[in-house]
């Protein structure tokens, strides 16, 4: 049976106000918190969770929290990172529209555990209709007691502010989303001396924490970590929100117990139901844009050929040959139809876009990557572009600030080493990919045009 | 971004917000601790953006650097930076689609060219009858609901050549209720 623990009351009618979500048990953690436990308490918990960060790079929270410097004396701030601008994710916007309590209880829980009086929820502007959504929420909270000053008598204080960003993939990265916090470009930090969680907003020690991260908070301190960590395999533990788009019967939010089979996931009904139009799996994406693509015999089973399950582990055997990332969770769907070449200059052009121009290697490679792969497409590519363009990611991979640079390389390097024959089929069929739906008139079938076997 | 964003428009509009834009800049400002009300610019730049026309001259930009006591090129280069801002006159409805991967995918480019040849304008353009802006845009985390575009405070969603039409007539009626 499917475990819901962020989706369990999604689909109560009203659960987006205090007073329904209050009736559901919202907020008793928050209750529990201050009348019973320490902040290092919490921490605690959260630690023996096994709770990661949802945001992309899984990093353990508890672990996190605990780099927080308490000693400063200047005062801490608690970041809500609301960007969600990966693309193929869209889980966050699911939490924030429908549960916004969820949120606010979590972020009371972990204001509380880092000693932070103020909070905000840096979420990205184009979800303008959410925003009343987040400020309704707030204002509840502040009115039933539970944000405001000295909360249920506990002396523990917090105001939460909701602050829109501008339209930049680069503000999801944790010191850029600073920078912008702070009104400024959004032009990533150097790590060190700016590690959020010593020099941060306003050169104040900060925690950033994903949406999903912190909503999971209320549950942990509700069950306890021991019990939240028995759910999952081994070091993926809990649930997790999917976003599944692409070439599926059923796109949307799936949360799952982590180590779900990848193939249960993909064409059981209770989730993505299969392939659409009766087609086949060509390639997934399996953790938002950032992630190497796998063909669909490395993205069902290992290429040890074991199942592959939903995990940060499974999905990562193999290491960048055969393996991938669970990332942000963006999961994306292709089928035989889709070109791979089209696919990749699309996200190509999207990172050469959204890089913030500070670092040469992936402010120009981006360009290259993306010029180059715009000509592939079009029927203009030459055989040894395909070498140029590997050689560009490698170029890039590991030299620049922050990490938009190797999320702009891996998907070129990954595309290359799993699907060489569709990019040669471009260039040895210059006239046939002119038509943009070149792979729908008529799929590439491998091998038959692999010109290295 | 070339100089010519900077230019003066011939159109004219009030370059002062109503009192009541003016409380929500002070709540606005309240938000954020003393001496840091530049971390403001984001959220008075979109109010500004809604008050004045659906994009930002640079008197609007200035006008918003006085109001938060920072220089105008403190706003110039935030303005500059974050694709939400317009700094060209826009139609009276700006249709922003999503061009990446996942609408793609499921025709997101098949919309775009539509909107194109049914406008008469390019990506970045806007028709002749000054109503419709077309602005493609990157992923708006509404992969699920394929293909997508934003319009205003909210998102138009399972777009198809087939229902445009009837979303491109209900949006102009929408326009002409509110100004008549
Ligand atoms: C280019 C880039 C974009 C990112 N975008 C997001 C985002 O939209 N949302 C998010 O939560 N984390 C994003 N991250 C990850 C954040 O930097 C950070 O690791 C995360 O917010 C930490 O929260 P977590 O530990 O709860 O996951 C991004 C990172 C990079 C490098
Ligand atoms: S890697 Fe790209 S996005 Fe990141 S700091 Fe460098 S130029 Fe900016
Ligand atoms: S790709 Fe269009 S909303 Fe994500």
């Amino acid at each position: 049976m499917r475990r819901q623990l962020l989706l369990k009351d999604i689909n109560v009618p009203g659960i987006q106000s205090y007073d329904v979500y209050r009736r559901q048990g919202g907020y008793t953690a928050v209750e529990k918190a201050l009348h019973e436990m320490t902040p290092e308490q919490i921490t605690e918990e959260v630690k023996m969770s096994g709770l990661r960060g949802r945001g992309g790079a899984g990093f353990p929270t508890g672990l996190k929290w605990t780099f927080i410097d308490r000693k400063s004396g200047k005062p801490v701030y608690l970041v809500c990172n609301a960007d969600e601008s990966e693309p193929g994710t869209f889980k966050d916007r699911y939490l924030l529209e429908h549960i916004p309590h969820l949120l606010i209880e979590g972020m009371i829980l972990s204001s509380y555990a880092i000693g932070a009086h103020t909070a905000y929820i840096y979420m990205r502007g184009e979800f303008r209709w959410i925003f009343p959504i987040l400020e309704r929420a707030i204002e509840e909270a502040r009115a039933a007691g539970f944000l405001g000053q000295n909360i249920l008598g506990s002396g523990f204080s917090l105001d939460i502010h909701v602050h829109p960003g501008g339209g930049a993939y680069i503000c999801g990265e944790e010191t850029a989303l600073l920078e912008s916090l702070e009104g400024k470009r959004g032009n990533p930090r150097l790590k060190p001396p700016y590690f959020p969680a010593v020099m941060g907003l306003y050169h104040c020690p900060t925690l950033v924490n994903n949406v999903e991260t912190l909503a999971t908070v209320p549950t942990i301190v509700t069950m306890g970590g021991a019990e939240y960590a028995r759910i999952g395999v081994g070091k993926s533990t809990g649930t997790k929100l999917i976003s599944a788009s692409g070439h599926i019967k059923k796109p949307g939010v799936y949360e799952i117990e982590l180590g779900l089979p990848v193939e249960e996931f993909i064409y059981s009904d209770e989730y993505c139901g299969g392939i659409w139009k009766g087609r086949k799996l060509k390639a997934v994406v399996a953790g938002g844009s950032s992630v190497p693509i796998l063909p669909a015999d490395l993205i069902l089973k290992t290429a040890k050929g074991e199942p592959r399950l939903m995990t940060y582990e499974s999905l990562a055997e193999g290491g960048f040959q055969t393996g991938t990332m669970l990332g942000s969770g963006g999961f994306i769907v292709m089928d035989e139809t889709t070109c791979i070449v089209r696919n990749l200059w699309n996200f190509s052009r999207f990172y050469h876009h959204e890089s913030c121009g500070q670092c040469s290697p992936c402010r120009e490679g981006t360009g290259w990557m993306e010029k180059v792969l715009h000509r592939i497409e079009h029927g203009e590519g030459r055989m040894h572009d395909i070498d140029l363009l590997d050689d560009v990611a490698k170029k890039i991979e590991g030299k620049t600030i922050c990490p938009l640079g190797d999320a702009a390389a891996w998907p070129v390097s990954s595309a290359i080493r799993h699907f060489r024959e569709d990019f040669e089929y471009h260039i040895r069929y210059p006239e046939k990919v002119k038509n943009p739906k070149h792979f729908e008139i008529e799929p590439l079938t491998p091998q038959r045009h692999l010109a290295t076997a | 971004m070339g100089g010519d964003n900077f230019n003066t428009s011939t159109l004219q509009h009030s370059n002062t917000f109503s009192p009541e834009a003016l409380a929500l800049v002070k709540r606005i400002i309240a938000r954020y601790p003393e001496g840091k009300q530049k971390s403001a610019l984001l959220p008075v730049l979109h109010l500004a953006q809604a008050e004045f026309g659906g994009w930002l001259s640079t008197e609007t930009m200035d006008y918003v650097a006085s109001l938060l006591g920072i220089k105008p090129i403190e706003v110039y280069e935030v303005a500059t930076f974050y694709t939400m801002f317009n700094l060209k006159p826009v139609g009276k409805c700006v249709l922003e689609v999503c061009r990446t991967g996942p609408c793609m995918l499921r025709g997101g480019d098949d919309i775009i060219r539509y909107l194109e040849k049914k406008l008469n304008i390019r990506d970045g353009e806007t028709s002749a009858d000054g109503m419709f802006t077309l602005k493609t845009v990157e992923c708006l985390a509404s992969c699920g609901t394929a293909p997508v575009m934003q319009v205003g405070d909210h998102y138009i969603e399972n777009l198809s050549c087939e229902n445009l039409d009837g979303i491109l007539d209900r949006l102009r009626a929408d326009h002409e209720r509110k100004t008549s």
